[in-house]
């Protein structure tokens, strides 16, 4: 990439599979998930960094798919909402501890939080109940009123969701 | 909301990243973090030949020291400046600011640099380095400068930078242990971008005020260093200093706009009062310790 260009060969791995795949310089690693690789969970919806739905993980870390270029994401391990629960369909305690609390409605801004919420908790140190209300401030739901995700985080901070 | 086709680079040296700028002869933009680029982009607000990304140059991450500052990488992300111990005891204040740019997920890929170069004027870190006296390092192929963030911003989205410069450095000055930090804004929600807000630092020697720094956002096309309040600040002894004295003149130098959010009226009211609560408050802590 020392030279500028417009297209790019790229490769990272989604979800634990390795997928390549030549894409053009602008696409959004949103885009590219959606419409190259098949992961329709990543639901883009602003598509300026707003609204928080398109939010994945990418080396660890919940970004924005929409303010990300897919070229940008070379040689990254990315997670979407299709890998986080357990290969035989086992929930992950953020999934349930949301399916528990009726945190969702449409379903439209969910795979983003769950990916955000996640990705916080995912490491050997647990995040507070504050740590992951204030995460929800990079997401909007328009239907539930965010009560239900409010008390899916009280639940999770609790460890009652395992 | 696609981008415009452009071509892509991304260099692993400074120097790399300059000669693309200088052979693009301006026709090239600088991608860090993209948080507010890539809005600008998707939006075709923003159409460049050439993005070039400097997240793959090294020398361009970090936070170090420099003679009597803090030099930070522009390309360091906000998430790792806000985790960094060192800074949050150098610069508290820059750290509470930091709390306060975007939302987790955005911090995640902000920097600190892309920030101040964009200037969007609500934002935090542009107002911070002016309040704290930053001076912005400056490199192309022709050589290098420095730019005190007082001297760097023209207007919304506008700085001083030819557009074969890469900001290679943000160096703040050290600022004494123990020094007063006064920050507050308000938004809409936290992470949104602040309709008011002030950001500074104080130092006090002797019962007086020695150093005063204080910058407002979301208070004109581009933060603003409130110079008068500054200068009067200077030398006073804490006890008699009024808040809302020095707050009116602090308003003075404002010249906040009215959009969809608030009007300039409701920007200088809230301005004026958050201004005087928040220094206040910082003297009355003084003051009782």
């Amino acid at each position: 990439m020392s030279e500028p260009q417009s297209e790019f060969r790229v490769e990272m791995t989604i979800n634990g599979r390795r997928k390549h795949a030549t894409i053009e310089a602008r696409k959004s690693l949103g885009d590219f998930l959606r419409d190259d690789a098949g992961y329709t969970g990543v639901h883009l919806g602003c598509e300026h960094g707003v609204c928080g739905a398109c939010t994945v993980i990418v080396d660890g870390k919940a970004v924005r798919s929409c303010l990300m270029l897919a070229v940008q994401a070379d040689g990254c391990d990315v997670t979407t909402v299709e890998g986080i629960a357990q290969a035989d369909g086992t929930l992950h305690p953020v999934q349930t501890a949301l399916r528990e609390e009726h945190a969702l409605q449409c379903g439209f801004c969910t795979p983003g939080i769950v990916c955000t919420l996640t990705a916080l908790n995912q490491g050997d140190e647990k995040p507070s109940e504050e740590q992951m209300l204030a995460a929800m401030s990079g997401h909007i739901c328009r239907c539930t009123g965010y009560q239900g995700i409010r008390r899916a985080i009280t639940r999770l901070a609790a460890g009652e969701a395992e | 909301m696609k981008p415009a086709p452009f071509d892509y680079v991304a260099p692993t040296s400074i120097e790399n990243a300059c000669q693309v700028l200088a052979d693009a002869g301006g026709g090239a933009t600088v991608l860090a973090g993209g948080q507010t680029l890539m809005p600008l982009l998707n939006l075709r607000m923003s159409q460049p030949f050439i993005l070039l990304d400097i997240n793959k140059v090294e020398a361009l991450k970090g936070v170090s020291r420099a003679q009597n500052a803090t030099r930070v990488g522009p390309a360091t992300r906000q998430c790792e400046a806000l985790a960094s111990a060192e800074l949050a005891a150098a610069l508290p204040v820059l750290t509470q600011a930091l709390s306060h740019v975007g939302h987790h997920q955005t911090r995640n890929r902000g920097t600190i640099g892309g920030s101040i170069a964009l200037g969007e004027p609500a934002a935090e870190m542009p107002a911070t380095a002016v309040a704290l006296g930053a001076v912005i390092e400056a490199r192309s192929v022709r050589g290098t400068r420095r730019i005190p963030a007082r001297e760097f911003y023209l207007g919304p989205y506008m700085n001083v930078l030819e557009p074969d410069e890469l900001v290679t450095a943000i160096d703040y000055p050290d600022w004494p242990q123990g020094h007063i930090t006064l920050f507050r804004e308000v938004a809409q929600r936290p992470g949104d971008f602040a309709l008011v807000g002030m950001v500074g630092a104080l130092v006090i020697e002797s019962g007086r005020i020695a150093r005063a720094g204080i910058a407002w956002f979301g208070m004109g096309p581009t933060p603003i260093a409130a110079v008068q309040a500054e200068q009067t600040l200077l030398g006073q002894p804490i006890d008699a200093i009024d808040p809302q004295t020095i707050a009116e003149l602090a308003i003075a130098d404002t010249a906040p706009f009215d959009d969809h959010h608030a009007s300039a009226e409701y920007r200088r009211t809230v301005g004026r009062r958050i201004f005087a609560r928040t220094l206040g408050e910082a003297l009355n802590i003084r003051k009782a310790a």
